[in-house]
Protein backbone atom coordinates (compact mmCIF):
# COMPACT_ATOMS: atom_id res chain seq x y z
CA UNK A 1 0.00 0.00 0.00
CA UNK A 2 2.90 2.31 0.83
CA UNK A 3 4.59 1.36 -2.41
CA UNK A 4 1.40 2.17 -4.32
CA UNK A 5 1.25 5.57 -2.60
CA UNK A 6 4.90 6.28 -3.38
CA UNK A 7 4.47 5.08 -6.97
CA UNK A 8 1.71 7.62 -7.59
CA UNK A 9 3.74 10.35 -5.93
CA UNK A 10 6.78 9.57 -8.06
CA UNK A 11 4.85 9.24 -11.30
CA UNK A 12 2.80 12.39 -10.90
CA UNK A 13 5.73 14.51 -9.76
CA UNK A 14 7.72 13.29 -12.78
CA UNK A 15 4.79 14.16 -15.02
CA UNK A 16 4.35 17.55 -13.36
CA UNK A 17 7.98 18.50 -13.90
CA UNK A 18 8.12 17.07 -17.41
CA UNK A 19 4.94 18.68 -18.63
CA UNK A 20 5.50 21.82 -16.62
CA UNK A 21 1.89 22.83 -17.05
CA UNK A 22 0.50 22.53 -13.54
CA UNK A 23 3.18 24.24 -11.48
CA UNK A 24 3.92 26.86 -14.11
CA UNK A 25 0.28 27.87 -14.52
CA UNK A 26 -0.32 28.13 -10.78
CA UNK A 27 2.78 30.22 -10.09
CA UNK A 28 2.27 32.32 -13.20
CA UNK A 29 -1.30 33.12 -12.20
CA UNK A 30 -0.26 33.88 -8.64
CA UNK A 31 2.45 36.21 -9.90
CA UNK A 32 0.07 37.94 -12.30
CA UNK A 33 -2.51 38.72 -9.62
CA UNK A 34 0.10 39.99 -7.17
CA UNK A 35 1.84 42.14 -9.78
CA UNK A 36 -1.38 43.61 -11.11
CA UNK A 37 -2.85 44.49 -7.72
CA UNK A 38 -0.56 47.41 -6.82
CA UNK A 39 -0.83 48.69 -10.39
CA UNK A 40 -4.61 48.69 -10.09
CA UNK A 41 -4.81 50.12 -6.60
CA UNK A 42 -2.22 52.83 -6.92
CA UNK A 43 0.99 53.41 -4.97
CA UNK A 44 -0.54 53.87 -1.52
CA UNK A 45 1.98 52.03 0.66
CA UNK A 46 -0.23 51.93 3.73
CA UNK A 47 -3.23 50.60 1.84
CA UNK A 48 -1.12 47.88 0.19
CA UNK A 49 0.44 46.88 3.48
CA UNK A 50 -3.02 46.60 5.03
CA UNK A 51 -4.50 44.43 2.32
CA UNK A 52 -1.37 42.35 1.58
CA UNK A 53 -2.20 39.21 3.64
CA UNK A 54 -5.75 39.06 2.34
CA UNK A 55 -4.68 39.70 -1.24
CA UNK A 56 -2.03 36.96 -1.07
CA UNK A 57 -4.57 34.53 0.34
CA UNK A 58 -7.08 35.32 -2.41
CA UNK A 59 -4.35 34.86 -5.02
CA UNK A 60 -3.34 31.53 -3.47
CA UNK A 61 -6.91 30.31 -3.39
CA UNK A 62 -7.60 31.22 -7.00
CA UNK A 63 -4.33 29.68 -8.19
CA UNK A 64 -5.10 26.41 -6.44
CA UNK A 65 -8.63 26.48 -7.83
CA UNK A 66 -7.22 26.92 -11.32
CA UNK A 67 -5.58 23.50 -11.32
CA UNK A 68 -8.23 21.78 -9.17
CA UNK A 69 -10.52 20.47 -11.91
CA UNK A 70 -7.66 18.71 -13.72
CA UNK A 71 -6.69 16.65 -10.67
CA UNK A 72 -8.38 13.41 -11.79
CA UNK A 73 -8.97 14.17 -15.46
CA UNK A 74 -5.89 12.57 -17.03
CA UNK A 75 -6.19 9.33 -15.05
CA UNK A 76 -9.87 9.10 -15.88
CA UNK A 77 -9.36 9.76 -19.59
CA UNK A 78 -6.50 7.33 -20.22
CA UNK A 79 -8.01 4.45 -18.26
CA UNK A 80 -5.46 4.49 -15.44
CA UNK A 81 -8.16 5.20 -12.89
CA UNK A 82 -10.03 2.03 -13.83
CA UNK A 83 -6.90 -0.06 -13.41
CA UNK A 84 -6.19 1.65 -10.09
CA UNK A 85 -9.73 0.92 -8.93
CA UNK A 86 -9.29 -2.77 -9.84
CA UNK A 87 -6.37 -3.38 -7.54
CA UNK A 88 -5.92 -4.27 -3.92
CA UNK A 89 -4.85 -0.71 -3.20
CA UNK A 90 -7.92 1.02 -1.80
CA UNK A 91 -9.08 3.94 -3.92
CA UNK A 92 -8.94 6.04 -0.74
CA UNK A 93 -5.14 5.65 -0.65
CA UNK A 94 -4.97 6.62 -4.31
CA UNK A 95 -7.09 9.69 -3.55
CA UNK A 96 -4.81 10.71 -0.70
CA UNK A 97 -1.77 10.30 -2.95
CA UNK A 98 -3.31 12.41 -5.71
CA UNK A 99 -4.23 15.15 -3.23
CA UNK A 100 -0.66 15.07 -1.87
CA UNK A 101 0.74 15.53 -5.36
CA UNK A 102 -1.62 18.43 -5.96
CA UNK A 103 -0.42 20.06 -2.75
CA UNK A 104 3.24 19.49 -3.60
CA UNK A 105 2.80 21.01 -7.05
CA UNK A 106 0.49 23.92 -6.26
CA UNK A 107 -0.11 24.77 -2.60
CA UNK A 108 3.41 24.25 -1.28
CA UNK A 109 5.38 26.14 -3.97
CA UNK A 110 2.87 28.99 -3.79
CA UNK A 111 3.10 29.15 -0.01
CA UNK A 112 6.87 29.39 -0.30
CA UNK A 113 6.70 32.01 -3.05
CA UNK A 114 4.07 34.11 -1.26
CA UNK A 115 6.37 35.98 1.17
CA UNK A 116 8.71 36.91 -1.68
CA UNK A 117 5.85 38.22 -3.76
CA UNK A 118 4.54 39.87 -0.60
CA UNK A 119 7.25 42.51 -0.96
CA UNK A 120 5.46 43.74 -4.07
CA UNK A 121 2.50 44.45 -1.80
CA UNK A 122 4.60 46.02 0.94
CA UNK A 123 3.91 43.10 3.25
CA UNK A 124 4.95 43.77 6.84
CA UNK A 125 8.12 41.73 7.42
CA UNK A 126 6.82 40.62 10.82
CA UNK A 127 4.02 38.81 8.98
CA UNK A 128 6.27 36.77 6.66
CA UNK A 129 6.63 33.78 8.97
CA UNK A 130 2.98 33.65 10.15
CA UNK A 131 1.86 33.96 6.53
CA UNK A 132 4.05 31.09 5.37
CA UNK A 133 2.99 28.86 8.26
CA UNK A 134 -0.68 29.56 7.65
CA UNK A 135 -0.38 29.06 3.90
CA UNK A 136 1.54 25.78 4.11
CA UNK A 137 -1.09 24.49 6.54
CA UNK A 138 -4.13 25.93 4.83
CA UNK A 139 -3.14 24.86 1.33
CA UNK A 140 -3.21 21.24 2.52
CA UNK A 141 -6.93 21.63 3.10
CA UNK A 142 -7.30 23.40 -0.25
CA UNK A 143 -5.72 20.45 -2.11
CA UNK A 144 -7.73 17.85 -0.22
CA UNK A 145 -10.95 19.71 -1.01
CA UNK A 146 -9.84 20.13 -4.62
CA UNK A 147 -9.51 16.36 -4.90
CA UNK A 148 -13.08 15.99 -3.70
CA UNK A 149 -14.48 18.57 -6.08
CA UNK A 150 -12.54 17.15 -9.03
CA UNK A 151 -13.66 13.61 -8.22
CA UNK A 152 -17.32 14.65 -8.16
CA UNK A 153 -17.08 16.24 -11.60
CA UNK A 154 -14.52 14.01 -13.34
CA UNK A 155 -16.95 12.35 -15.74
CA UNK A 156 -18.51 15.63 -16.83
CA UNK A 157 -17.24 17.54 -19.80
CA UNK A 158 -16.62 21.18 -18.94
CA UNK A 159 -16.87 20.42 -15.25
CA UNK A 160 -14.57 23.33 -14.40
CA UNK A 161 -17.29 25.76 -13.44
CA UNK A 162 -19.02 23.15 -11.33
CA UNK A 163 -15.82 22.38 -9.44
CA UNK A 164 -15.47 26.04 -8.54
CA UNK A 165 -19.06 26.27 -7.39
CA UNK A 166 -18.78 23.09 -5.37
CA UNK A 167 -15.59 23.80 -3.49
CA UNK A 168 -15.66 27.57 -3.18
CA UNK A 169 -17.96 27.45 -0.12
CA UNK A 170 -15.59 24.94 1.45
CA UNK A 171 -12.63 27.23 0.75
CA UNK A 172 -14.22 30.17 2.58
CA UNK A 173 -13.45 28.99 6.14
CA UNK A 174 -9.89 28.11 5.10
CA UNK A 175 -9.38 31.62 3.84
CA UNK A 176 -11.03 33.35 6.80
CA UNK A 177 -8.93 31.52 9.37
CA UNK A 178 -5.88 31.70 7.15
CA UNK A 179 -6.05 35.49 6.99
CA UNK A 180 -6.93 35.72 10.70
CA UNK A 181 -3.93 33.64 11.69
CA UNK A 182 -1.67 35.71 9.46
CA UNK A 183 -2.60 39.21 10.52
CA UNK A 184 -5.48 38.95 12.96
CA UNK A 185 -6.90 41.60 10.62
CA UNK A 186 -4.52 43.83 12.55
CA UNK A 187 -7.08 44.33 15.28
CA UNK A 188 -6.27 45.04 18.90
CA UNK A 189 -7.03 41.48 20.02
CA UNK A 190 -4.44 38.99 18.82
CA UNK A 191 -6.21 35.75 18.01
CA UNK A 192 -3.78 34.48 15.41
CA UNK A 193 -2.71 31.47 17.48
CA UNK A 194 -6.28 30.28 17.90
CA UNK A 195 -6.95 30.82 14.22
CA UNK A 196 -3.96 28.73 13.24
CA UNK A 197 -5.24 25.91 15.44
CA UNK A 198 -8.69 26.12 13.84
CA UNK A 199 -7.01 26.09 10.43
CA UNK A 200 -5.13 22.93 11.45
CA UNK A 201 -8.42 21.41 12.61
CA UNK A 202 -9.97 22.11 9.20
CA UNK A 203 -6.99 20.36 7.59
CA UNK A 204 -7.48 17.32 9.82
CA UNK A 205 -11.19 17.10 9.03
CA UNK A 206 -10.44 17.39 5.30
CA UNK A 207 -7.72 14.74 5.65
CA UNK A 208 -10.26 12.28 7.03
CA UNK A 209 -13.25 13.14 4.86
CA UNK A 210 -11.73 13.94 1.47
CA UNK A 211 -10.10 10.57 0.56
CA UNK A 212 -13.25 8.64 1.41
CA UNK A 213 -15.59 11.07 -0.30
CA UNK A 214 -13.34 11.30 -3.37
CA UNK A 215 -13.11 7.52 -3.65
CA UNK A 216 -16.88 7.15 -3.33
CA UNK A 217 -17.45 9.76 -6.04
CA UNK A 218 -14.94 8.09 -8.37
CA UNK A 219 -16.50 4.66 -7.88
CA UNK A 220 -19.88 6.01 -8.89
CA UNK A 221 -18.38 7.23 -12.18
CA UNK A 222 -16.64 3.97 -12.96
CA UNK A 223 -19.87 1.98 -12.70
CA UNK B 1 -10.87 -21.84 -10.37
CA UNK B 2 -14.07 -20.80 -12.04
CA UNK B 3 -16.10 -17.74 -12.89
CA UNK B 4 -19.70 -18.29 -13.86
CA UNK B 5 -22.76 -16.18 -14.42
CA UNK B 6 -26.43 -17.06 -14.51
CA UNK B 7 -29.34 -15.09 -15.96
CA UNK B 8 -27.24 -11.97 -16.30
CA UNK B 9 -28.81 -8.80 -17.61
CA UNK B 10 -26.96 -5.61 -18.33
CA UNK B 11 -28.32 -2.14 -18.71
CA UNK B 12 -26.32 0.76 -20.07
CA UNK B 13 -27.69 4.24 -20.41
CA UNK B 14 -31.26 3.01 -19.96
CA UNK B 15 -30.90 0.46 -22.75
CA UNK B 16 -31.00 -3.26 -22.07
CA UNK B 17 -27.85 -4.63 -23.68
CA UNK B 18 -28.50 -8.30 -22.98
CA UNK B 19 -30.69 -10.47 -20.77
CA UNK B 20 -30.62 -14.07 -19.63
CA UNK B 21 -26.92 -14.52 -20.31
CA UNK B 22 -25.18 -17.50 -18.77
CA UNK B 23 -21.53 -18.45 -19.07
CA UNK B 24 -18.81 -20.30 -17.31
CA UNK B 25 -15.07 -19.83 -17.55
CA UNK B 26 -12.80 -22.41 -15.96
CA UNK B 27 -9.11 -22.24 -15.28
CA UNK B 28 -6.96 -23.37 -18.17
CA UNK B 29 -9.50 -22.71 -20.90
CA UNK B 30 -9.90 -19.44 -22.73
CA UNK B 31 -13.41 -18.09 -23.09
CA UNK B 32 -13.78 -16.05 -26.25
CA UNK B 33 -16.61 -13.55 -26.45
CA UNK B 34 -17.84 -13.17 -29.95
CA UNK B 35 -20.57 -11.05 -31.45
CA UNK B 36 -21.37 -7.95 -33.45
CA UNK B 37 -20.48 -4.45 -32.25
CA UNK B 38 -22.75 -3.31 -29.45
CA UNK B 39 -23.74 -6.84 -28.49
CA UNK B 40 -22.44 -6.31 -24.96
CA UNK B 41 -19.02 -7.96 -24.94
CA UNK B 42 -17.37 -5.03 -23.19
CA UNK B 43 -20.35 -4.70 -20.85
CA UNK B 44 -20.00 -8.34 -19.82
CA UNK B 45 -16.29 -7.91 -19.13
CA UNK B 46 -17.07 -4.86 -16.99
CA UNK B 47 -19.66 -6.87 -15.07
CA UNK B 48 -17.18 -9.67 -14.43
CA UNK B 49 -14.46 -7.24 -13.34
CA UNK B 50 -16.91 -5.74 -10.88
CA UNK B 51 -16.60 -2.30 -12.43
CA UNK B 52 -20.31 -2.38 -13.22
CA UNK B 53 -23.16 -4.21 -11.56
CA UNK B 54 -25.63 -6.51 -13.34
CA UNK B 55 -29.25 -5.40 -13.59
CA UNK B 56 -30.29 -9.00 -12.91
CA UNK B 57 -28.64 -12.36 -12.36
CA UNK B 58 -25.65 -13.39 -10.33
CA UNK B 59 -21.92 -13.88 -10.80
CA UNK B 60 -19.87 -16.31 -8.81
CA UNK B 61 -16.12 -16.53 -8.49
CA UNK B 62 -14.49 -19.50 -6.85
CA UNK B 63 -10.83 -20.24 -6.46
CA UNK B 64 -8.33 -17.49 -5.97
CA UNK B 65 -9.59 -15.34 -3.13
CA UNK B 66 -11.17 -16.47 0.10
CA UNK B 67 -13.14 -13.25 0.28
CA UNK B 68 -14.96 -13.73 -3.03
CA UNK B 69 -13.79 -10.26 -4.10
CA UNK B 70 -12.73 -10.48 -7.70
CA UNK B 71 -11.30 -7.00 -8.33
CA UNK B 72 -7.84 -7.51 -6.73
CA UNK B 73 -7.30 -10.69 -8.78
CA UNK B 74 -8.11 -9.20 -12.15
CA UNK B 75 -6.14 -7.73 -15.00
CA UNK B 76 -8.70 -5.84 -17.04
CA UNK B 77 -7.28 -4.49 -20.28
CA UNK B 78 -9.91 -2.23 -21.78
CA UNK B 79 -9.81 -0.10 -24.91
CA UNK B 80 -7.72 2.53 -23.17
CA UNK B 81 -4.13 1.57 -22.57
CA UNK B 82 -3.73 3.25 -19.18
CA UNK B 83 -0.33 4.67 -20.08
CA UNK B 84 1.10 8.16 -19.55
CA UNK B 85 2.30 9.72 -22.77
CA UNK B 86 4.98 11.85 -21.11
CA UNK B 87 6.63 8.95 -19.34
CA UNK B 88 9.03 6.58 -21.01
CA UNK B 89 8.05 2.98 -21.65
CA UNK B 90 10.19 1.89 -18.73
CA UNK B 91 8.77 4.52 -16.38
CA UNK B 92 5.24 3.50 -17.30
CA UNK B 93 6.00 -0.09 -16.43
CA UNK B 94 7.88 0.90 -13.27
CA UNK B 95 4.81 2.79 -12.09
CA UNK B 96 2.46 -0.13 -12.61
CA UNK B 97 4.96 -2.52 -11.07
CA UNK B 98 5.08 -0.34 -7.98
CA UNK B 99 1.35 0.24 -7.87
CA UNK B 100 0.21 -3.30 -8.57
CA UNK B 101 2.80 -4.78 -6.24
CA UNK B 102 6.00 -6.26 -7.53
CA UNK B 103 6.74 -7.59 -10.96
CA UNK B 104 9.86 -7.65 -13.05
CA UNK B 105 10.04 -4.89 -15.63
CA UNK B 106 12.61 -6.77 -17.71
CA UNK B 107 10.28 -9.74 -18.14
CA UNK B 108 7.44 -7.45 -19.19
CA UNK B 109 9.66 -5.62 -21.67
CA UNK B 110 10.75 -8.89 -23.26
CA UNK B 111 7.28 -10.44 -23.23
CA UNK B 112 5.98 -7.84 -25.65
CA UNK B 113 9.23 -6.97 -27.40
CA UNK B 114 9.49 -3.48 -25.93
CA UNK B 115 13.12 -3.57 -24.83
CA UNK B 116 14.36 -1.51 -27.77
CA UNK B 117 11.73 1.14 -27.05
CA UNK B 118 12.15 1.34 -23.31
CA UNK B 119 13.72 4.80 -23.12
CA UNK B 120 11.25 6.40 -25.54
CA UNK B 121 8.45 8.55 -24.22
CA UNK B 122 5.13 6.85 -24.84
CA UNK B 123 3.90 9.76 -26.95
CA UNK B 124 6.42 8.78 -29.63
CA UNK B 125 5.08 5.25 -29.94
CA UNK B 126 2.75 4.12 -32.67
CA UNK B 127 -0.76 2.95 -31.83
CA UNK B 128 0.28 -0.69 -31.94
CA UNK B 129 3.33 -0.06 -29.76
CA UNK B 130 1.15 1.78 -27.22
CA UNK B 131 -1.17 -1.19 -27.21
CA UNK B 132 1.78 -3.48 -26.50
CA UNK B 133 2.83 -1.24 -23.63
CA UNK B 134 -0.72 -1.44 -22.27
CA UNK B 135 -0.66 -5.23 -22.56
CA UNK B 136 2.76 -5.47 -20.90
CA UNK B 137 0.92 -4.93 -17.61
CA UNK B 138 -0.27 -8.53 -17.97
CA UNK B 139 3.28 -9.83 -17.74
CA UNK B 140 4.18 -7.43 -14.95
CA UNK B 141 2.10 -8.53 -11.99
CA UNK B 142 0.68 -12.04 -11.76
CA UNK B 143 -3.11 -12.09 -11.57
CA UNK B 144 -5.19 -15.27 -11.91
CA UNK B 145 -7.95 -13.64 -13.96
CA UNK B 146 -7.36 -11.84 -17.24
CA UNK B 147 -10.19 -9.95 -18.87
CA UNK B 148 -9.13 -8.64 -22.25
CA UNK B 149 -11.27 -6.40 -24.38
CA UNK B 150 -10.20 -6.73 -28.01
CA UNK B 151 -6.52 -7.07 -27.08
CA UNK B 152 -5.38 -7.52 -30.67
CA UNK B 153 -6.54 -4.14 -31.97
CA UNK B 154 -3.59 -2.41 -33.61
CA UNK B 155 -1.21 -5.34 -33.20
CA UNK B 156 0.78 -6.74 -36.11
CA UNK B 157 1.04 -10.49 -36.72
CA UNK B 158 4.29 -10.85 -34.78
CA UNK B 159 2.88 -9.03 -31.75
CA UNK B 160 -0.28 -11.10 -31.91
CA UNK B 161 1.97 -14.14 -31.66
CA UNK B 162 3.70 -12.67 -28.59
CA UNK B 163 0.31 -12.02 -27.00
CA UNK B 164 -0.86 -15.54 -27.84
CA UNK B 165 2.17 -17.11 -26.18
CA UNK B 166 1.64 -14.90 -23.13
CA UNK B 167 -1.98 -16.07 -23.02
CA UNK B 168 -1.01 -19.71 -23.47
CA UNK B 169 1.45 -19.55 -20.59
CA UNK B 170 -1.24 -17.94 -18.45
CA UNK B 171 -3.71 -20.71 -19.27
CA UNK B 172 -1.19 -23.49 -18.73
CA UNK B 173 -0.81 -22.28 -15.17
CA UNK B 174 -4.52 -23.02 -14.72
CA UNK B 175 -5.66 -19.42 -14.77
CA UNK B 176 -8.78 -17.83 -16.15
CA UNK B 177 -8.82 -15.88 -19.41
CA UNK B 178 -11.82 -14.21 -20.95
CA UNK B 179 -11.26 -12.18 -24.09
CA UNK B 180 -13.40 -10.54 -26.69
CA UNK B 181 -11.80 -10.76 -30.06
CA UNK B 182 -12.72 -10.83 -33.72
CA UNK B 183 -9.71 -12.81 -34.88
CA UNK B 184 -8.63 -16.33 -34.03
CA UNK B 185 -5.61 -16.39 -31.77
CA UNK B 186 -3.48 -19.53 -31.76
CA UNK B 187 -4.41 -20.42 -28.20
CA UNK B 188 -5.27 -24.03 -27.33
CA UNK B 189 -8.46 -25.11 -25.58
CA UNK B 190 -10.89 -22.36 -26.40
CA UNK B 191 -14.56 -22.01 -25.56
CA UNK B 192 -16.72 -19.55 -27.43
CA UNK B 193 -19.59 -17.52 -26.05
CA UNK B 194 -21.51 -16.23 -29.01
CA UNK B 195 -23.51 -13.08 -28.36
CA UNK B 196 -25.55 -13.48 -31.55
CA UNK B 197 -27.92 -15.81 -29.69
CA UNK B 198 -28.35 -13.83 -26.49
CA UNK B 199 -28.95 -10.30 -27.61
CA UNK B 200 -32.44 -8.97 -27.35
Amino acid sequence: MTSAFMSILKRDLTLAFRQGGGIGTAIGFFLTVVVLLPLGLGPDQNLLSRIAPGALWIALLLSVLLSADKLWQADYDDGSLEVMALSDTPLEVTALAKASVHWLTSGLPLAIAAPLLGFLLNLDTALVLPLMTAMVTGSLALSLLASLGAAITVGLRQGGLLVSLLILPLYVPVMIFGVLSTSGFQTSIDNSGTSLLILAAIVLVALVVSPFASAAALRSYLR
Amino acid sequence: MEISGKGLACERGGRLVFTGLGFSATGGRMLVLRGPNGAGKTSLLRLIAGVAEPAAGALSFTGAGEDGEIAPHVHFVAHQDAIKLHLTVEENLAFWAGFLGGGDIGTALDALNLRALRSFQAQRLSAGQKRRLGLARLALAPRPVWLLDEPTVGLDTHSQGLLASLMTAHLEAGNILIASTHIDLPVPSTDVLDFAGVTS
